[in-house]
């Protein structure tokens, strides 16, 4: 495709991304405190399933372990919170991208030397390391009660917390996150369509013609692994001052399971779904369990008829149907 | 003057010498046809010699430096570069991708994540006239997966043209294609080879094929060479005619 043909095909997606960025900006002031939240939250969840999906979608790899990411960016920050007094959230957000990134880094040379099931159950195992790491080791990681994080002090300590925590939560910090979110969107399309994107799918599709033309298979997959496991982390680090609290349970293996819900809820297949799917998931999850404690069971059902129904997921399924619809009538 | 050559080549699969101690030279620029019914370690040879397998002995020189030891993609810098018999393509990218990315991949572009793959006019140019000179430069924007298998077929050697390999290897580049397409399929890769003085060896069982395109034949029988010599020494040749070909019209 020459450059002139990319700017024209690239187009329509940008404009689209760009109504919906109007609309996340409006969000706070056209919603309640609580649905800003419930938004920060999917944005943060978003940031996850990106990073998720340039393993998944991109390079091919199932990982059932991605909650050791998740976790390590959020108790990074709250272990700098206890033992360092830091309170700046850039701060954070390096020191959570560069130790979730680190540990993707070490499990990563172990996983990236097997594909398949035995890479998803590599990276479950490993993940599960950490798991008990943080529910064990209860004199530094607080345990099952977890570690609090206060609200941290944002762009340089320019902005201090406001008074009310949830008008801090729906405005300052949202905002926060929303730059995040677009930063962390624009560089992962970047990478998807860079050349090193294009070597992803091709190890996706065919690992031994990638090793043909060149494409050092074994070291890409690593990159990959740890280019995600640090979006994951930057994730991490945005979601524990938002829910003021840090436990196990972000490490454990049902979390590593709703990232790869998101991901298919939204379709593998498109680099927007993973973002589709973690929003939805994240109302789907948020108005299950106010509505019923059998939440689990509607989630499970959801599940089951989106792989059956709409394999694509939602914004896959979405793509395909505006593709038919441009598509001009074929000739009778 | 060799350009490729190997030294008592072996590799056994359990009780199966697939290839036994072959000595086989490759000449600059001539185009040579490997031919042997299924079995006789063609595919096997070309697999050692590409570095898909480890030879269990013996030794692979090219240009007269020993490349046994050599990654897979080492020996595509030194220039040796193959297609496949079973199509190896990656279905779910383009067309144009599938060279795209093997042109990143040759000038160590795929290393760079931060700038726009389809903003790179150099690479985009040449991705262009490598398809528009295997034929295929209106099928650019299709799914790799969607081609059919004589496209395919073709595809498949123009990414491992894209490598502009000194030595191309031709797994079966007519195989699984109708009668009728065969020979468009092997003038386009043909005058493509001869044009950029590439080396070429092609493995066919077609023997119209062996006999119109090819320089040189070599002949392998249960791992071994049981030939080497023109189109014309190997029509003569009886062990060859008797093992392999069977009845042959003369020339």
């Amino acid at each position: 495709m020459s450059p002139a043909a990319a700017r024209r095909s690239a187009a329509p997606q940008l404009a689209a991304a760009a109504l919906v960025l109007i609309g996340l900006v409006a969000v706070p002031w056209l919603f309640s405190t609580f649905q800003t939240i419930t938004v920060c939250y999917g944005l943060v969840f978003a940031i996850a399933a990106l990073g998720y999906n340039l393993l998944l979608g991109y390079t091919g790899l199932l990982s059932f372990g991605h909650s050791a990411y998740f976790g390590m960016g959020a108790y990074t920050v709250a272990l700098l919170v206890k033992y360092m007094e830091w309170t700046s959230m850039e701060a954070f957000v390096v020191a959570g991208v560069l130790g979730a990134g680190a540990v993707a880094a070490l499990f990563g040379i172990v996983c990236v030397r097997y594909t398949r099931i035995f890479f998803g159950i590599l990276t479950l195992a490993l993940s599960q390391v950490l798991w008990s790491l943080a529910l064990k080791l209860f004199w530094v990681t607080g345990g099952t009660d977890g570690l609090r994080v206060p609200t941290p002090k944002l762009f340089f300590s320019l902005l201090t917390p406001a008074e009310d925590k949830l008008e801090f939560l729906a405005y300052r910090y949202y905002y926060y996150v929303l730059i995040l979110f677009v930063a962390a969107t624009a560089v992962m399309w970047l990478i998807v369509h860079s050349p090193f994107g294009k070597a992803l799918q091709a190890i996706r599709d065919n690992e031994t013609r990638a090793e043909f033309v060149g494409v050092q298979v074994r070291r890409y997959r690593w990159v990959a692994f740890v280019v995600s496991g640090a979006f994951t982390g930057l994730a991490g680090a945005l979601w524990v001052p938002l829910n003021g609290l840090t436990t196990p349970d972000i490490v454990y293996w049902p979390f590593s399971g709703r990232i790869v819900f998101f991901v298919v809820l939204g379709g593998f297949r498109t680099f927007w779904g993973p973002i589709v799917g973690a929003m939805a998931y994240n109302y789907l999850e948020t108005y299950a369990v106010g509505y019923t404690v059998y939440w689990q069971l509607v989630l499970g059902i959801v599940f089951v008829l989106i792989v059956l129904t709409l394999p694509q997921g939602l914004a896959g399924t979405a793509e395909g149907l505006l593709r038919r619809m441009r598509r001009p009538a074929p000739a009778t | 003057m060799t350009l490729l050559a190997t030294r008592g080549l072996s590799k056994t699969f359990g009780a199966l010498r697939a290839v036994d101690n072959v000595d086989f030279t490759v000449r600059p620029g001539e185009f040579l046809a490997l031919i042997g019914s299924n079995g006789a370690g063609k595919t096997t040879l070309v697999n050692l010699i590409s570095g898909l397998f480890r030879p269990d002995a013996g030794r692979i020189e090219f240009e007269g430096r020993d490349v046994t030891q050599q990654s897979v993609n080492e020996r595509i810098r030194t220039g040796i570069a193959r297609s496949f018999q079973l199509v190896n393509l990656f279905d779910q990218m383009s067309v144009f991708d599938n060279v795209a990315l093997t042109v990143f991949a040759r000038e160590r572009k795929t290393r760079s994540l931060f700038a726009l793959a389809d903003r790179d006019a150099a690479v985009a140019d040449e991705a262009a006239a490598i398809l528009a000179q295997f034929g295929l430069a209106t099928r650019a924007r299709m799914v790799a997966g969607g081609l059919s298998q004589g496209e395919r077929k073709l595809l498949d050697v123009a990414v491992a043209y894209a490598l502009r390999p000194r030595l191309l290897f031709l797994d079966e580049p007519t195989s699984g294609v109708s009668t009728r397409e065969k020979a468009p399929i092997m003038d386009v890769v043909t005058s493509v080879v001869r044009s950029q003085g590439i080396t070429a060896v092609v493995i066919e069982h077609d023997m119209d094929v062996v006999f119109t395109y090819s320089d040189r034949i070599v002949a392998m029988h249960q791992g071994a060479i049981l030939a080497d010599g023109t189109p014309d020494e190997i029509r003569r040749n009886d062990q060859v005619t008797s093992t392999l070909i069977g009845t042959v019209a003369p020339a």
